[in-house]
């Protein structure tokens, strides 16, 4: 019996966005049913061209159909470039976990998801431009690729976990190995320099450390996309900030603080930073 | 576990914690309730009581009875047993041939039935234990085993069955039967887990798996697990007694929820031969969805099933049972297998027919192939 979280047992229990929307602007579609799960994912943008509507139609396990609504609650409200930048573990965070297992469920909806912006605009891709390294469930070694890097995975059994790859005959593990082999080393040329050690703080250096942090990880992106933030106040781990800009009247602004803002300072000043919007 | 067996049991655990291969009194008098026990899986199975060993679960009744026979045969390196097996063979057989022996897996058909012609044709003089179960714990098709121990007495190769599947629900008389060697498990006829039998029939050649002490006649070494057996005895007796219920009643009610659940849902497809069949066993296939998001949908309502699908156990693919088959890939993810036993009710079946149509539904609406098919099929 699979350990799933509340969040997954909720999704799927009660999947948000089922259905197919007709006349999308994006249908993305991978999997199949002899490879045991598939997700049809069709979307449809505003006149800002943001995803005004996600709507989804999964075969598959609990994890694969809680994977699909999570997908289209993420992606709603955004634009097709902010769209992009979800991962398949933005994802399974937002199911709070996955079974490693069952990471390819996430993998499944990031890769439609790919797929679907792909068609918007015109440029399918397709498998026969990539070499198919498992031919048991038709994995790519792009795909291989993108999973190793993504996730920091490092072993044959983790590539299966994520991408199926070698999870049927297991005669193309050697090829797997290799990918893993050239991709880690080229992550290591290019891993950016370590991050600051997570150390305790007194007020004064976290708070210095959020207005780094913000300045320097957070801000920069609102404002690729016409939004602003300003820092109010902090009281313990609890971070007042305002929204400016675009963001002030964003729809999504509320995903925007929680999936954003909260990561990057969780990511470089605490683990306990909690960010709520304040009107200032 | 059925209540009687605990009841038996408990004692065992407590006042009587002699030692059987103790001297004195103490131990004496636990020896001569083993021995009790031991009658009465021996009249169970139709068997003597020293051709009755006591092991620790089915899988080691399995291990103990090919790598025992294997021991005794040195010179021969040919080993065959079936794609449909238990993975306590499958997986000694997956083992043999790394190790250098020869193995040959007999394929099975659309209905999970064997070639017995391709047995014939398969066995050599070098072949030195054919090992096929008696019934499949997947779709629990019953394979013609009375047949192929005949066929394999006239060649004079040893044969083994894993019958774990197949004991307490179809009669099994070694009296009558050509069977070497046979496996149960305890838990499988309302004993507890974690305590089996391998019937190894007087003169089959045989080495211990466990090497040990004098314990089963030095054919199993290890102290007794003497509550376990206590309890395996009265298990043993209960099951006879129930055998015919199992084949009427309970038959009646594995009947009764196949039929409905054909009726209600349309393309489901009953995994294997729906003759050759034990009386407990319904398998069927779902086609459009997946077998874990019935299981959990299933559990929700207090209903416990299993699946042969990828997902439950871990693994990618479906069962190695369903493949061997070649149950349609539309339908081999959505496999679904109740197993019944005399403790189920009518009701039950009720329940069970009242809500699995609406959960299948449910699942083939937010399944992307249905709408397709029913597209396909000129019904949407």
């Amino acid at each position: 019996m699979w350990d799933y979280t509340e969040k997954v047992k909720d999704h799927f229990l009660n999947p948000r966005n089922v259905g197919e929307i007709e006349e999308p602007d994006g249908v993305g579609e991978v999997g199949s049913l002899a490879c045991g799960d598939a997700l049809r994912l069709t979307f449809k943008l505003d006149e800002s061209k943001r995803i005004k509507e996600a709507k989804f139609k999964t075969f598959g396990c609990a994890s694969a159909i809680a994977s699909s609504s999570a997908l289209t609650e993420i992606i709603k409200g955004k634009t097709l470039e902010e769209a992009q930048k979800v991962s398949n573990r933005d994802i399974a965070d937002y199911l709070g976990g996955l079974p490693e297992e069952k990471m390819h469920c996430s993998v499944m909806g990031r890769e439609a998801l790919d797929a679907a912006i792909a068609n918007y605009r015109g440029q399918e891709v397709t498998k026969e431009d990539f070499e198919v390294v498992c031919k048991c469930f038709g994995v790519t070694d792009r795909e291989i690729e993108k999973a190793i890097r993504e996730n920091d995975l490092r072993t044959v059994e983790q590539v299966t976990y994520y991408t199926k790859a070698g999870g049927g005959c297991g005669g193309c593990h050697p090829k797997i190995e290799a990918i893993i082999e050239r991709v880690r080393k080229e992550m290591e040329k290019q891993a950016p320099p370590a991050k600051p050690e997570k150390r305790k703080l007194t007020n004064i250096q976290k708070l210095k450390l959020i207005e780094e942090t913000l300045g320097r990880e957070i801000i920069p992106a609102l404002k690729a996309d016409g939004g602003d933030l300003d820092l109010i106040d902090v009281e313990g781990n609890k971070v007042m900030v305002a929204l400016r800009g675009k963001c002030s009247f964003c729809p999504s602004s509320e995903v925007t603080l929680k999936q954003y803002v909260e990561t990057k300072l969780r990511e470089f000043v605490s683990d306990e930073i909690e960010v709520e919007e304040v009107r200032a | 576990m059925a209540p009687e067996v605990l009841e038996a049991m408990l004692p065992y655990f407590s006042e009587y914690y002699g030692n059987p291969s103790s001297m004195h009194f103490f131990g004496g008098q636990v020896e001569k309730k083993i021995n009790e026990a031991r009658e009465r899986v021996a009249d169970f199975l139709g068997a003597d009581p020293s051709e009755i060993v006591f092991t620790s679960c089915g899988t080691e009744s399995d291990n103990a009875a090919i790598l025992g026979t294997l021991d005794s045969y040195p010179e021969k390196r040919h080993f065959i047993t079936t794609r449909v097996e238990h993975p306590a063979v499958g997986n000694v057989s997956t083992y043999l041939g790394r190790k250098g022996y020869r193995v040959s897996e007999l394929s099975v058909d659309r209905e999970g039935r064997l070639d017995l012609d391709e047995l014939k044709e398969t066995v050599t003089d070098g072949t030195v234990l054919v090992s096929i179960m008696y019934a499949n714990n997947e779709t629990g098709v019953i394979f013609p085993i009375e047949e192929i121990s005949a066929i394999l007495k006239e060649k004079g190769v040893p044969f083994h069955t894993d019958a774990v599947q197949a004991a307490g629900k179809i009669p099994l008389n070694m009296k009558k039967s050509t069977i070497d060697m046979l496996s149960i498990s305890g838990h499988k006829i309302h004993a507890p887990k974690g305590i089996g039998v391998l019937y190894i029939r007087k003169g089959a050649k045989f080495s211990p798996f466990m090497i040990g002490g004098h314990q089963e006649k030095g054919r199993r070494g290890g102290t007794e697990n003497v509550p376990y057996i206590i309890g395996l005895g009265k298990a043993c007796e209960l099951a006879k007694s129930h055998l015919n219920e199992e084949n009427t009643r309970i038959r009646a009610l594995k009947d009764y929820l196949e039929a409905k659940l054909i009726e209600k849902i349309p393309n489901t497809l009953v995994n294997g031969d729906r003759v050759n069949r034990l009386p407990n066993t319904v398998s069927v296939s779902f086609e459009y969805v997946e077998g874990e998001s019935i299981l959990l949908l299933l559990s929700d309502l207090g209903i416990c099933a299993s699946s042969g699908s990828a997902c439950t156990s871990g693994s990618l693919e479906p069962s190695h049972v369903l493949r061997a088959m070649g149950v349609p890939f539309t339908a081999a993810h959505g496999s679904i297998r109740f197993s019944l036993s005399i403790y189920n009710t009518k009701q039950e079946m009720d329940y069970i027919i009242e809500h699995v149509p609406p959960i299948i539904q449910r699942l083939r609406d937010i399944s992307p192939f249905w709408k397709d098919f029913l597209k396909s099929q000129g019904k949407a």
